[in-house]
């Protein structure tokens, strides 16, 4: 399991280069997103006001302060679980070019296969480690939407932004998929025995 | 007698306001013991990475005096009230409300609170029936004990409720809790506590699953029985290999405690309550005459 350290946005080569189960730290730019920004890019067609190619996505609904006109300071940011919104993966792959998704605990195998064709991975950040994480950010820069506050589309600065592990890789190994084909084979074994 | 009673809901609206802050930032000790406890079990690489990135958030939080996870959750209280308490339960429970609405407030925490149907937000924390409060009544004393366990709800979203049958006996109860935790996966952010609520009627095998997670890691029930059924649980869930963050180890919880209660002779519930690893609980004692005592350990 390798070491790497990446600055988005990125390239599908580099994203290529990660294999599931490797760490991963992030520096440069990545965007906020949540369940409602993304039923108002897709279920209502509006186009996203900020770029998203080769982009790394985070799952999040930041605690912030509102410092002036568009402006926000952080106070504590986090991660939500990312298995609700599966179903954005593969439009965001393929019609914005967006490389990879950060939450935690997992996506569903449906997103296995566009992860694998369009060359996007998912990290897993450590749920809950908002204390640290807050740290990891350096600046709030952009906020789009914020209407839907919380949930709007933002644009953070970061630095040392992890550790992450590759829990989706783009050659078609989730670490999710075999934990969880691993423990069912497990549990039919306990079971048995009880 | 009218001016105790003001100054105890003062008493008790203040210490709400502290207590959840409290809970929020400064998870109790046993908690960290079983954390670091775990790392030294722990092989897997995922799962050290994720153990070792929770400890040093935890000592983030301490030092940046942050929220050690930005889920405020739901605020949920069980009160001890003593029979001699000078403030009824009806002022007790506006003391916690507007505490907790004060706490969200002033912080400024995040809002979770919506409308059930609407979605709509409903207030700083608080709306119809919100805070939770539970209540306990005890004879000859006259002090009330409040715990705090902010509740979030990627480990909530992970309840589960099985009305087993008498045949189904011990062994459909272990299945089932098994199978539950299995099928949560990463989601409710592992390890955490494992609170199994057995016996009672549907809603009361939920509320019993809900005091077993806020007990202090590791303790036991007091029926020997029920105390190996966890030991038992406790070390089947990590035989499961989901670990840390569900990304596979040796660590799936930290601990599984049991509540139960007598039940109807045809019935068998069965009910599983997570608590993720951010497992934030804190108390405090108020006395009859306004002393507050805050405890971060009961
Ligand atoms: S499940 Fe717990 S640790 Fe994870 S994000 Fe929610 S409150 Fe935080």
């Amino acid at each position: 399991m390798a070491t790497h350290r990446l600055t988005f946005p990125t390239s599908e080569e580099e994203i290529r280069s990660l294999r599931a189960g490797d760490e991963v730290t992030v520096d440069g730019h990545i965007i906020g997103i949540r369940d409602r920004t993304q039923i108002r890019i897709f279920d209502q067609g509006v186009e996203p006001p900020i770029d998203l190619a080769g982009a790394l996505l985070l799952h999040t609904a930041p605690n912030v302060r509102k410092v002036g006109p568009g402006r926000y300071e952080k106070l504590c940011i986090g991660t939500t679980t990312s298995a609700r919104m599966v179903r954005f993966t593969e439009p965001l792959g393929e019609r914005y070019g967006v490389r990879a998704i950060c939450g935690k605990g997992g996506l569903p195998d449906e997103a296995i296969e566009p992860m694998r064709r369009l060359g996007m991975v998912y990290f897993a950040i450590v749920g809950g480690a908002a204390a640290l994480e807050t740290t990891q950010i350096e600046e709030i820069e952009e906020v789009a939407w914020e209407d839907l506050m919380p949930e709007c589309l933002w644009k953070f600065r970061v630095k040392d932004f992890g550790p992450l592990t590759v829990g989706i890789d783009s050659h078609g190994t989730s670490l999710y998929h075999d934990v969880q084909e691993a423990a069912r084979e497990r549990l039919e074994g306990i079971i048995a025995r009880l | 007698m009218a001016m105790v009673e003001t100054d105890l809901q003062g008493v008790v609206e203040d210490a709400a306001a502290h207590l959840y802050v409290w809970a929020l930032k400064d998870i109790p000790q046993d908690l960290r013991d079983a954390l670091a406890e775990a790392l030294t079990r722990e092989t897997s690489v995922p799962g050290r990475r994720v153990l070792e990135t929770i400890v040093r958030n935890v000592a983030v939080a301490d030092e940046e005096k942050n929220l050690v996870c930005q889920d405020t959750g739901i605020a949920v209280y069980t009160c001890r009230v003593g029979e001699g308490f000078p403030l009824h339960p009806a002022g007790i429970y506006e003391a916690l409300k507007t505490g907790t609405a004060r706490a969200t407030l002033e912080h400024p925490l995040r809002s979770n609170a919506v409308h059930t149907i609407t979605r709509e937000n409903t207030g700083p924390n608080i709306g119809h029936r919100l805070p939770i409060v539970h209540w306990e009544f005890i004879a000859d004393w006259d002090g009330l004990d409040v715990k705090c366990v902010p509740k979030g709800s990627g480990s909530e979203n992970m309840s589960f409720l099985k009305m087993c049958v008498p045949a189904d006996g011990v062994k459909g109860i272990k299945q089932f809790v098994l199978e539950s935790i299995v099928g949560a996966g990463g989601k409710p952010c592992p390890p955490g506590i494992v609170g199994v609520g057995i016996g009672g009627s549907a809603d009361y095998a939920m509320y019993l699953a809900k005091e077993a997670i806020a007990r202090p890691i590791g303790t036991r029930n007091f029926d020997p029985i029920v105390a190996r059924l966890e030991d038992e649980l406790y070390q089947l869930l990590n035989e499961t290999g989901i670990g840390p963050m569900g990304l596979g180890g040796d660590v799936t919880v930290l601990q599984c405690h049991i509540e139960h209660a007598d039940t109807h002779m045809t019935l068998n519930p069965v009910a599983v309550n997570y608590q993720c690893w951010a497992a934030r609980r804190a108390s405090v004692h108020v006395s009859a005459d306004g002393t507050v005592d805050f405890d971060r350990e009961a």
